[in-house]
């Protein structure tokens, strides 16, 4: 695909979209997560009040460089992930940045973000951030190689490493899906899918029971409503890399919203299931269940 | 002074030696700045309205009231819903619950807390005791009047208020707020000194820095 210039501001409305989409999503995935605690949940519009009021706030510190640059790298991490991965399949306004290598960048960009996290939450010198951060890159580490397992198992079922491609071939009925035609690389990757969203069983690093917040225990005012804005951001462009790769993308809006809110759905309900795990009961929960099924997913391609 | 924070040379694991004066490395001797409301009125009407509909209180339970706080997490009270949550550090709290007596100890934290909050912040006296002192008036050690101490932004009385009472308490902080009248951050900076005074008198072993951003 070439480059035009149109495709700036079409990316820039995807990415309004998407956030604003991603916003009103969390509340809802909250509320869902509230009432199964039989709560009434936070208000559907919570998040975007948040948002405001940390930008309000008149104050602010830092601790460093690194410290500023953080929110930036993690936001950078989601928006990144979002733009070089076709939101809407055959859609020229909404395909964004996408071009051939696409799926080897999203690997990175999944991790971009914390990295940048780790860097700030080091500078800000608190123990509990540095304590959070290790678990987290632990874990996250540890999450990721099933997901790469099975990405590569479906590069090599599709022989390619473009995401609009993958997409392509998964059209023409949900059998065609990735998760009907490649199911071990599927099961896969939503294991590792798991480990990444930041939910119980696999939210030791940041739930307020065991160490306070974590590694963002030091941010506030704008650098906690970028690092917000990303928080809910980047689970979405996660799962729209998801609903590429695995479950046929999505040809219009509103089948992207359904898929999106599915898969996401799929984490919380887990979430609202299972009690938290450690850190290290957590990664060897990766090595024995996900691990194997990533390899299997390879060998049987 | 505490033998931890005096000045003394450390030498390190690889034989490298170096100065460590911990009140100035690890905290700031500025003074706050008071940071008045700095835009035109309808867009600080708007942040007003996103402040008091966005209330993170800080995890700190100082007395006994703190236990009526926990209820208000629970699916019986349910605060959340009126935008309100806990966070457990003070960077990114807006509120602070003193809940019930406050010990001469306790006070030393709960100032420490208070300045790391970020403009604007707020302060909510629960309890008969944060008034006057309640059934505490007589202590040797706990303070009677909150308000020499930090600016207090709504008392709330009882002994010990309900979970409901908290909850009311909570709308009217809202009101408060978008009136614009919640300024205590910016009168604790104003009044530095008098604040600083009224702190020292009562406690005895001030080892740390005047202000700790």
């Amino acid at each position: 695909m070439t480059f035009e210039w149109i495709q700036i501001p079409y990316s820039l409305m995807t990415l309004l979209i998407v956030i604003i989409y991603a916003f009103f999503m969390t509340a809802l995935i909250a509320k869902i997560g509230a009432r199964a605690g039989r709560r009434y949940g936070i208000r559907i519009h919570q998040n975007f009040l948040d948002l405001f009021k940390n930008y309000s706030l008149r104050s602010s510190i830092t601790h460093g460089y690194m410290f500023y640059l953080a929110p930036v790298f993690r936001l950078t991490g989601g928006i990144g992930l979002l733009l070089f991965v076709p939101t809407i399949y055959g859609s020229q306004m909404f395909s964004n940045l996408s071009f051939a290598g696409d799926l080897i960048l999203a690997l990175y960009f999944i991790f971009f973000g914390t990295l940048g996290m780790a860097l700030g939450a080091a500078e800000s010198g608190h123990p509990y951030a540095a304590i959070g951060i290790s678990r987290g890159l632990s874990q996250v580490t540890m999450a990721e190689l099933p997901f790469a397992l099975s990405v590569f198992a479906i590069a090599v079922q599709y022989q390619t490493l473009s995401v609009t491609d993958i997409v392509a071939a998964q059209q023409g009925g949900f059998m065609n899906w990735t998760v009907f035609t490649n199911p071990l690389a599927v099961t896969a990757a939503m294991m590792s899918f798991l480990g990444t969203m930041m939910r119980s069983p696999f939210d030791l690093h940041l739930a307020p029971q065991e160490i306070p917040i974590g590694p963002p225990t030091e941010y506030h005012s704008s650098y906690l409503a970028l690092m917000q804005t990303n928080r809910n951001l980047f689970p979405v462009a996660k799962v729209v890399i998801y609903m590429n790769l695995f479950f046929g993308g999505a040809t219009n809006w509103p089948v992207f919203f359904l898929k999106v809110f599915l898969i996401y759905l799929f984490s919380a309900f887990v979430g609202v299931v299972f009690p938290r795990f450690r850190v290290e009961q957590s990664i060897r929960w990766f090595m024995v269940w996900a691990v194997p099924v990533g390899i299997a997913a390879i060998l049987l391609v | 002074m505490k033998e931890e924070l005096q000045k003394r040379t450390v030498k390190g694991p690889d034989g490298f030696e170096f100065e460590v004066d911990p009140l100035n490395d690890y905290y700031c001797s500025e003074a706050p700045k008071a940071h008045p409301p700095a835009y035109a009125k309808i867009v600080e009407s708007f942040f007003n309205w996103a402040r008091s509909e966005s209330i993170w209180i800080l995890g700190f339970g100082t007395g006994c009231g703190a236990i009526e706080m926990r209820p208000l997490m629970t699916p019986r009270f349910d605060a959340y819903r009126f935008g309100v949550q806990w966070r457990p550090t003070p960077r990114q709290a807006n509120l602070f619950i003193i809940s019930g007596y406050l010990s001469v100890k306790t006070l030393k934290r709960a100032i420490r807390s208070y300045e790391q909050m970020q403009n604007p912040k707020y302060v909510l006296g629960l309890g008969s005791c944060t008034i006057n002192g309640g059934m505490y008036w007589d202590s040797y050690n706990t303070i009677k009047k909150l308000d020499d101490y930090m600016p207090v932004d709504l008392f709330v009385a009882g002994c010990m208020p309900r979970p409901e009472a908290l909850l009311a308490s909570f709308e009217e902080l809202k009101k408060v707020i978008k009136a614009g009248k919640a300024e205590g951050a910016n009168a604790y900076a104003e009044n530095f000194d008098w604040y600083k005074a009224n702190q020292k008198k009562v406690i005895k072993d001030w080892d740390m820095p005047d202000y700790n951003w």
